[in-house]
């Protein structure tokens, strides 16, 4: 007989108790914590919608490497080039703007052929502007696919190396190409992502409050890398991959195709992080974003991501690049010097991958 | 023994050798749907290697495989589960971060078209209703489907992977080892588990060392010595000791004994 060939379901309710909250909601709790004290600090400046824009506007680029990254970490992979690989976009762009400018000046000078727009038109600014950041996203997603073939194909043994050389390969390109020198000057629509302003109302003194393109960038890619993590196959993929690699390829996932998408999405947003910083600076520069991806890895590790892998969720991130955002810009406030920012930081990414590792026995122990 | 039926799969004369180590030479399996067959044998005898040919992990050096009376090869995982024919890992393969219907599905996730087609987003619901509809099939008691795996217990899990692999209209279910990792409590209901496999028609391959567990739930006993098959009886012609004797290889040379004394 098998009739009662049940396992038994110890009943584990799903009680609501202070670890179930805090390990659910904790890391918003810590942000609008986070938010209280600096109001209470700093209440004349703190929650002003100047400096509420502010931050969002310097913590986008930040949000658009943290997204990436935190697709990667969700493999249990880390991506080191993505601060290089936002720099190498960044000149390009620039770099193809001014090129472009000058080669259809010359030809516009010389042909003067009355059918095809003014250099200086907003026509001709939009075409160049649409080439130069098509060209400036293809790269940022082809060395994130070289990454990903680092990784599949020639099978290097931890994805740390493959990255770490693109870092350097994409560094070194990025001088190559700008001969060290930054590029001043991007045509106007291409700012309009980093640089724009949507006005919401207007306030009875007459000043307008609006909300930075930036920040609505950041949210509408967050918004499809949430939709697409939890709606689609590839992003259970990308969960299960993290969770159990050997258990992935029993069930038939290519894992291999999973890692190439997930390295070329994490060059796709630095790319889109690279778009956001030429509009805000009006310029491709060099240096930018030398030791960006460590900002980036700590927004996702304060965002509760575990660095095993399969674990961590897309508003976490986006929390925690809020707070390393606030807080940077709260000791700002309060003449707290950079410093102790930086130790600050450190802190509190300790302090997060330490839940983790209290999450993780908790789980065990179950 | 019933009438000849039509054997779910047959195997004859598999070898299968790496480089000079000769794992298989020359085995012949059969086993019929509702059928539970016991694979035995010690360490080195060609259990898992043969189970690996049959789901198309190795491909053997000689012999043939027949599914369903049809010739067969393959040349990955892929393609034996095509046709129904599943594994059970030993190291229970699945994604413990994952939810039941998660893992029910990995792989095989079902989705919804979107604006005629061009999207396709995962059917959450439908998903979690036939994993519930399959548990209860297959008398798994777990809560709830949306419970993450690593939050059940040893003997669910196996459950959970059991009933995965069961599920998509297997024919044959191999299992390797199934109650290695369990409690005591839970070996019963997942050898329960088994026995119920058989009311859905899948053959069932049960390797294990555990030989009450092999005595508890197979209809016939296959004994692999050295990559040959030394014994095939059916449960209810041998005992334990019999079993134990032909793995251990005392039967033979007892008999070789005999022959020399005689």
């Amino acid at each position: 007989m098998s009739a009662t060939a049940t396992t038994s379901a110890e009943t584990r309710p799903q009680r609501v108790t202070v670890s179930s909250v805090l390990n659910r909601f904790g890391i918003g709790l810590a942000l609008i914590l986070l938010m209280v004290i600096l109001s209470i600090l700093s209440p004349q400046f703190f929650l002003t919608s100047e400096n509420l824009n502010n931050v969002a506007r310097q913590s986008s680029v930040n949000a658009m490497l943290a997204l990436g990254q935190f697709l990667v970490i969700l493999t249990a992979g880390i991506d080191l080039s993505v601060g290089a690989v936002m720099a190498l976009s960044m000149i390009l762009m620039a770099l193809a703007s001014h090129a472009g400018y000058a080669w259809y000046a010359s030809f516009y000078a010389q042909a003067a052929p009355s059918a095809l727009p003014d250099p200086q038109s907003t026509t001709f600014m939009l075409i160049l502007s649409a080439v130069a950041i098509a060209l400036g996203l293809g790269v940022g997603l082809f060395a994130g696919l070289l990454n990903g073939w680092g990784t599949t194909k020639l099978r290097l043994p931890h994805p740390f190396i493959v990255t770490l050389g693109m870092l350097n390969i994409a560094r070194g390109a990025t001088d190559l190409i700008s001969g060290g020198a930054p590029i001043t000057g991007v045509p106007t629509p291409m700012r309009a992502f980093g640089a724009g302003t949507i006005l919401l109302f207007q306030r009875p003194n007459g000043e307008w409050v609006g909300i930075p393109t930036a920040l609505l960038v950041v949210i509408f890619f967050y918004l499809a890398c949430w939709v697409f993590l939890s709606h689609s196959r590839m992003g259970r993929h990308i969960y299960a991959v993290g969770g159990n690699i050997q258990a992935a390829r029993y069930a038939g996932i290519n894992v291999d195709r999973v890692l190439n998408w997930v390295y070329m999405l994490c060059g796709g947003t630095a790319a889109i992080a690279a778009l956001i910083l030429v509009g805000r600076t009006n310029s491709g520069y060099p240096k930018a974003g030398v030791g960006a991806e460590l900002d980036a890895i700590a927004a996702v590790i304060i965002g509760g991501a575990s660095f095993f892998g399969g674990r961590g969720t897309v508003i976490g991130t986006f929390i925690g690049v809020l707070i390393m955002g606030f807080i940077r810009n709260g000791l700002n406030l309060l003449n707290v010097s950079v410093f102790w920012q930086e130790v600050a930081i450190g802190v509190i990414i300790i302090a997060a991958a330490f839940v983790d590792v209290l999450r993780r026995r908790a789980t065990r122990a179950a | 023994m019933p009438a000849e039926t039509t054997p779910v799969v047959q195997m004859r004369g598999i070898v299968k050798n790496f480089g000079p180590v000769q794992a298989l030479r020359g085995v012949d399996l059969r086993l019929d749907r509702d059928e539970v067959l016991g694979l035995v044998g010690d360490n080195g005898a060609g259990k898992s290697t043969l189970m690996k040919v049959l789901t198309g992990v190795h491909q053997p050096d000689g012999g043939q495989i027949f599914f369903e009376s049809q010739p067969v090869h393959f040349t990955s995982p892929h393609d034996s589960r095509e046709i129904g024919i599943e594994m059970v890992y030993q190291d229970l393969a699945l994604a413990g971060n994952l939810s039941v219907d998660g893992n029910i599905f990995l792989g095989r996730e079902m989705t919804r078209d979107y604006l005629g087609g061009l999207i396709k987003l995962l059917d959450h619901q439908g998903m979690a209703r036939e994993a519930v509809q399959l548990l209860e099939r297959l008398r798994i008691d777990i809560r709830s489907v949306n419970y993450r795996v690593e939050t059940l217990s040893g003997g669910q899990r196996q459950a959970v992977a059991i009933g995965r692999s069961a599920g998509f209209q297997a024919k044959v279910v191999i299992m390797d080892e199934p109650t290695a990792a369990l409690a005591v409590k839970e070996v019963s209901k997942v050898l329960d588990l088994i026995n119920g496999l058989k009311d859905h028609d899948v053959g069932v391959v049960l390797i294990s060392h555990r030989l009450q567990d092999i005595f508890a739930v197979c209809d016939r006993i296959m004994v692999l010595r050295q990559g040959r098959v030394v014994g095939n009886i059916p449960k209810s012609d041998t005992h334990m000791d019999e079993i134990v004797a032909l793995i251990t290889g005392a039967q033979e040379s007892a008999m070789r004994d005999l022959l020399e004394v005689a």
